[in-house]
């Protein structure tokens, strides 16, 4: 039996307390109203830029620099398009007119883009749209707070379904090298409770209008005689709306909740058991699970990521984040399993498991990628105004992020885990796996962000502090977990094979 | 004692194979070859060889693909005769990439593995045609065979390899 360090659990604690404080500290400093808005913008000018998103938004205030940097880089995506040409010669001559007419073609489907509000009516009453302009720095920066905690809740979660959805794929493939990890794997699959109740009591928040996480969830956004009105939303309105949502949120986050009580209530029962009755439940449970799992996943992901762009789709979007949590995931089990074989547990493991899991690693990153670049690749050769925004918003105020975590999730774990030799040393795949759970930690920010904070995001107080807060919370359930069972399925059929298992 | 005499041990099944290697190799019996009708999971490692080294061959040949993928793309599309399809700029390597990506990919993979084959032939010395070297037509089918270089007692060789399973041993003249 394991028994949790208490170095290991005051650490927990202290990350929580730290990111409790940290929310705390994001929350109360947001900003209230358009005055205090107003000063952070002017002490960022001061500042002279120190990143990119204060630097273009001061741009979008009416600068010149932005003007010039929009028509490059419309005139990068689309030279071909004539009108954008002739926009883009004209920029030298009339700045103003041209901004309206190279920047609106590519954003005026992203209302949540500050520069097209702007663009429209330049010439226009300059105040009004001044306080316009701040209203929606307002909104961008009390969201934040909420986006980071989202993307941080969110992220955790899904790692503990990642792992729920191998551990099924496991009893499923009836896999004979893994069942020494199944005990590593259940109790990884134990945060999907408090997991999901905290992501659950965030949509509700967001239903109950307490952020502006959700455009769609803004009161008259359905009506056609509200100034919020979309007609694009309404159209979609059947499907999105908060009470369908909730629903839909609570079905499935019960469905997995229950085959992972009852799979892991099985998995113990096995172990006293005289007979297999306990693991042919289990491999019918998870097939079933995993017939469940790929709708609902897939549904999920429109829900709980692809919603906060309401106007843009992706048909391969349910993959892509799953392939994403499906990756951490098990990068999560390789280290639970290193740390507690460093502790001196899991006897029998060997480093020909260690293996495998890391040939997951390296394949799944190599499946995101292909479902990222699919994704990508042919958005940006269509460069249909519509669907060519997601990437535009990416590319213009996220551009580090953006292809910064192309790096850390393909080029770093291709080329440090296409060896098999390095895939059987414990500090090479710890070193691959801290570079994948960054890499697809900022991927989610990169789904979430855009969205609701625009250029106003930094990675700051509140994105570090609720990492930190779902961390700890996550190492304490999921440590606690691992004591209340025997580290090894000692009646699994598959056992004897899973010891010795070598290659 | 001579050097070109060996003895082919005959076994009928992959798991007597291997303990009766690791027999033989802890007897300290020189085991020349073995054949077999399927790849047998763990057998190069019970038998002490070196390990396969196609494995660094296959990334160099992918390196080469995506050279000669880049080269001939740069060639095609921006030096010679620039082209401009779907309205993307093709003035510049970097700007028309990502259309590039799925032909980089698929020659890195179609050098990889076609380089990676005809090595594998040219070291295994195959080539069509070839008369086949198993002294044995039945490890075509169901049985293994252990070739054994003969040092020492004969006798006592037989003795032992039949005690290792084997259904049967011959002693061969090479040559």
């Amino acid at each position: 039996m394991y028994t949790f360090s208490n170095k290991l659990k005051t650490f927990a604690f202290v990350l929580m307390a730290l990111g409790l404080l940290g929310i705390a500290y994001g929350f109360l400093t947001a900003p209230k109203t358009t005055q205090d808005v107003e000063k952070i913008l002017a002490e960022s000018h001061h500042e002279g830029g120190h990143h990119a998103a204060a630097a273009t938004h001061e741009a979008a205030a009416g600068s010149e620099a932005h003007h010039e940097a929009a028509a490059d880089s419309v005139k990068q995506e689309t030279p071909a398009a004539e009108h954008h040409v002739v926009a883009t010669d004209s920029v030298k001559t009339e700045e103003a007119d041209s901004t309206k007419a190279v920047v609106a073609p590519v954003v005026e489907e992203d209302h949540h883009d500050a520069h097209a509000a702007h663009a429209e009516s330049h010439d226009a009453d300059a105040h009004k749209e001044h306080e316009k302009h701040l209203e929606h720095v307002l909104h961008q920066l009390q969201n934040k707070p909420w986006a980071a905690l989202y993307v941080a809740c969110i992220f955790f979660m899904l790692i503990s379904v990642g792992v729920l959805a191998f551990y099924a794929i496991q009893w499923v493939a009836q896999a004979g090298w893994s069942p020494v990890l199944f005990r590593v794997m259940e109790g990884i699959t134990s945060y999907l409770l408090p997991g999901s109740i905290i992501f659950l009591l965030l949509l509700i928040l967001s239903g109950m209008h307490m952020n502006h996480l959700f455009a769609w969830m803004v009161e008259g956004v359905t009506d056609p005689k509200s100034e919020h009105y979309d007609a694009i939303i309404a159209g979609k309105s059947g499907f999105l709306n908060v009470p369908f949502f909730l629903i839909r949120a609570i079905v499935f986050l019960a469905g997995w909740n229950l085959y992972r009580y009852f799979s892991r209530k099985n998995s113990l029962a096995q172990d006293e058991a005289s007979d297999d009755s306990f693991y042919k439940k289990n491999f019918k449970m998870a097939a079933g699970f995993l017939a469940f799992f790929i709708v609902t996943e897939s549904i999920a992901s429109w829900d709980w990521v692809m919603s906060v762009d309401p106007h843009w789709y992706s048909t391969l979007f349910g993959w892509y984040v799953f392939a994403s949590f499906f990756v951490s995931g098990i990068t999560t089990i390789a280290f639970v399993t290193l740390y507690l074989k460093s502790k001196g547990y899991l006897e029998y493991v060997n480093t020909s498991h260690i293996h495998d899991l890391a040939k997951f690693m390296f394949g799944i990153s190599v499946f995101w990628t292909y479902l990222w670049f699919s994704q990508f690749m042919l958005m940006w050769y269509s460069n249909i105004p519509e669907e060519v925004t997601y990437f535009v918003t990416r590319i213009e105020h996220f551009k580090l992020p953006f292809f910064g975590m192309v790096v850390l999730n393909f080029v770093l774990p291709i080329l440090i885990l296409i060896n098999t030799d390095f895939k059987r040393l414990s500090w090479v795949v710890v070193m691959a796996g801290i570079i994948i759970l960054t890499g697809h930690y900022i991927d989610f920010f990169n789904m979430i962000m855009p969205a609701t904070v625009g250029d106003q995001w930094f990675i700051g107080v509140s994105e570090i502090s609720s990492l930190l807060f779902f961390f700890g919370l996550f190492i304490f359930v999921v440590f606690t977990a691992l004591t209340k069972a025997p580290l090894l399925a000692k009646r699994n059929p598959l056992i004897e094979e899973s010891k010795h298992f070598h290659y | 004692m001579s050097t070109n005499k060996v003895i082919h041990a005959i076994y009928n099944d992959d798991d007597i194979l291997m303990d009766a290697v690791k027999a033989s190799r802890a007897a300290h019996h020189h085991i020349e070859e073995i054949y077999t009708p399927f790849p047998v999971h763990g057998l190069d490692k019970a038998m002490g060889l070196a390990p396969t080294r196609i494995a660094i061959a296959s990334f160099l040949y992918g390196v080469v693909g995506l050279t000669v993928a880049a080269n001939l793309l740069n060639y095609m599309m921006i030096v010679d005769w620039p082209q401009d399809i779907g309205g993307k700029p093709s003035f510049a390597f970097y700007q028309n990439m990502p259309a590039f990506v799925p032909i980089l990919f698929e020659l890195t993979v179609f050098f990889a593995a076609h380089l990676m084959v005809i090595t594998f032939y040219l070291r295994s010395r195959l080539w069509p045609f070839k008369e086949a070297e198993n002294p044995d037509v039945r490890t075509t089918d169901d049985h293994f065979l252990m070739e054994v270089a003969v040092n020492g007692n004969e006798e006592d060789m037989i003795s032992f390899f039949k005690n290792t399973g084997a259904v049967e041993v011959k002693v061969i003249d090479k040559h």
